[in-house]
């Protein structure tokens, strides 16, 4: 009988995430799996490294690669010397104010990013400022700011105060206990801060295009103009760089941030 | 005292840069004038053409596809994503490890991979593209942060209770709704809020997988609408009312989470 064995099926609970399982397999692994199958194909479906000699050997992407790699470091940066000292102060603030506070910075990301976005090119036109690579850094640092002032906070406000007033008590000035208390402590949040940063930003086209009026081109904007000329394999070949990019920093970032699975936004 | 001053200028200084730009908006939602920054004397005009007269045929589908594939996408993954929590709590150590690895890829993998690799396979199946292939790729990105906002309550939750209901003579059913659900509904439903936040922010995945049937969600109109030149001006009211609407939804929120507390 269907039902009953249904019903046995159900009541071991670890069952319960077979649908699950079901569709990471069809919608996760199996496309990851075929942008390697398309990066190592010609057109024709014979294997070659032909996509990847494209890469190595054409200066136009090679240089939007590091373009875009160098382009997203800095943003990162600026975010954290930005970010840092405003999850420091909210950290500070009693909890209801930081509350609101955080909330306040939280805020505009629910207006649509391409509205917002035009909206920086509007206030740029509104202040007489050219657009080009300093409007690009101040909407990539507009657009993810937040990304890094929440994980930072988030763990400066766990932070076991008597800890901080241990190093006073032992005589550390208040800057040697900043830099090394309060910043060591940090380093979780600081760790996927600079992740929730720099992996979005290394493959975002659109703020780019718009903040530039197509003046500059990132390495997302190559991808996506190769699939859509229908260069899919070239289009995968350059996909998998950016995998490699990706993975190799989340490596690097679990190292650093391996001690705290709380530090981040999830 | 100086030192508070300075820490509070910062912080509004840091916010004034955050909200300039949607300052702009809202108040040249104000004018009618076609291009943003251009201020021809107040008007409700665009307000009026956004609200009554509905001239923007396009803009309007484009919102409403938008919100249904918002909610369907959710509701998908709030149900998708709670089983799997449930079944994940139950797997043996090392099994979970790996499904929690596994799990991680949609959150980590940047936008255009997601989009890129979906694509390639709704090509390589020979499926065409069009609201449904949309409402699956957004599934496959939302789950995993549903998954990730049920699986903490159930750590926290007191297994014995469920165990006890069974002892008492409930059926796995009854038990579920009665000692489980309750638990869970609070992970499930910020799990549903950020499923949907992340369904009607998303841009790159949708303009992979949405084929070239006209189809339309408010994220690739506007790219459409900025690669044409410009901002279709009904779309300053609009992000004006969302802005508003938002802003009061969360102070209503924070009022009643600070009335709750005293």
């Amino acid at each position: 009988m269907a039902q009953p064995k249904f019903l046995t099926l159900l009541s071991l609970r670890r069952n319960w995430a077979i649908p699950y399982l079901l569709y990471l397999f069809v919608f996760v692994l199996i496309p990851l799996f075929l942008i390697v199958m398309y990066a190592f194909m010609d057109t024709e479906g014979t294997a070659t490294l032909a996509n990847f000699r494209k890469f190595w050997m054409q200066p136009e992407a090679l240089n939007t690669f590091i373009y875009s790699v160098g382009i997203a470091l800095i943003t990162t940066f600026l975010c954290l010397i930005l970010g840092f000292p405003a999850a420091y102060i909210l950290s500070k603030t009693n909890t209801r104010g930081a509350r609101i506070l955080i909330l306040l910075f939280i805020l505009p990301m629910w207006i649509n990013f391409l509205i917002r976005t035009l909206a920086t090119v509007a206030l740029f036109d509104f202040l007489n400022l050219p657009l080009g690579q300093g409007a690009l850094l101040f909407g990539m640092v507009y657009n993810f700011l937040p990304f890094m002032i929440y994980p930072i906070y988030n763990v400066l406000q766990k932070t076991d105060q008597n800890l901080i007033e241990a190093a006073q008590d032992l005589g550390a000035n208040p800057r040697q206990v900043f830099l090394k208390t309060i910043v060591p402590l940090s380093v979780p949040g600081i760790t996927s801060g600079i992740m929730m940063v720099f992996m979005p930003v290394i493959s975002t086209f659109a703020i780019a295009e718009l903040l530039t009026i197509n003046n500059i081109k990132l390495f997302g904007s190559t991808l996506q103009e190769n699939i859509y000329n229908g260069m899919w394999n070239y289009g995968a070949a350059l996909s998998l760089v950016m995998l490699l990019l990706i993975g190799v920093t989340s490596l690097l970032g679990s190292e650093g941030g391996a001690k705290s699975e709380e530090g981040g936004l999830l | 005292m100086m030192k508070r001053i300075f820490a509070g200028s910062y912080l509004g200084l840091l916010l004034v840069m955050l909200y300039a730009p949607i300052l702009i908006i809202i108040i040249f939602s104000f004018t009618e004038a076609k291009v943003l920054g251009n201020w021809t004397g107040f008007s409700l005009k665009l307000y009026r053409s956004l609200l009554v007269t509905g001239v923007h045929h396009s803009l309007a589908s484009a919102l409403w596809n938008t919100l249904i594939i918002g909610l369907i996408a959710a509701f998908v993954s709030m149900l998708l994503g709670t089983m799997a929590a449930i079944g994940i709590f139950n797997l043996r150590p090392r099994a979970r490890k790996a499904v929690h690895l596994v799990n991680s890829i949609p959150v980590l993998n940047p936008d255009i991979i997601t989009a890129i690799s979906l694509f390639l396979l709704f090509v390589s199946l020979g499926i065409s593209q069009g609201m449904t292939t949309v409402i699956l790729a957004h599934i496959s990105f939302c789950t995993p942060y549903v998954v990730l906002s049920v699986l903490p309550r159930l750590i926290r939750m007191n297994e014995n209770l469920y165990e006890a209901a069974l002892d008492l003579g409930a059926t796995p059913f009854q038990a579920l709704r009665k000692i489980m659900l309750p638990e869970l509904k609070p992970g499930m439903i910020s799990g549903f809020i950020l499923a949907f936040t992340l369904s009607i922010d998303d841009f790159v995945v949708t303009l992979f997988t949405i084929g070239n049937q006209g189809l339309e969600t408010l994220s690739t109109y506007i790219y459409a609408d900025a690669r044409k030149g410009g901002l279709t001006p009904e779309l300053r009211p609009l992000s004006a009312i969302i802005f508003i609407s938002v802003l009061l939804m969360l102070l209503v929120i924070n009022r009643r989470a600070a009335k709750n507390k005293s």
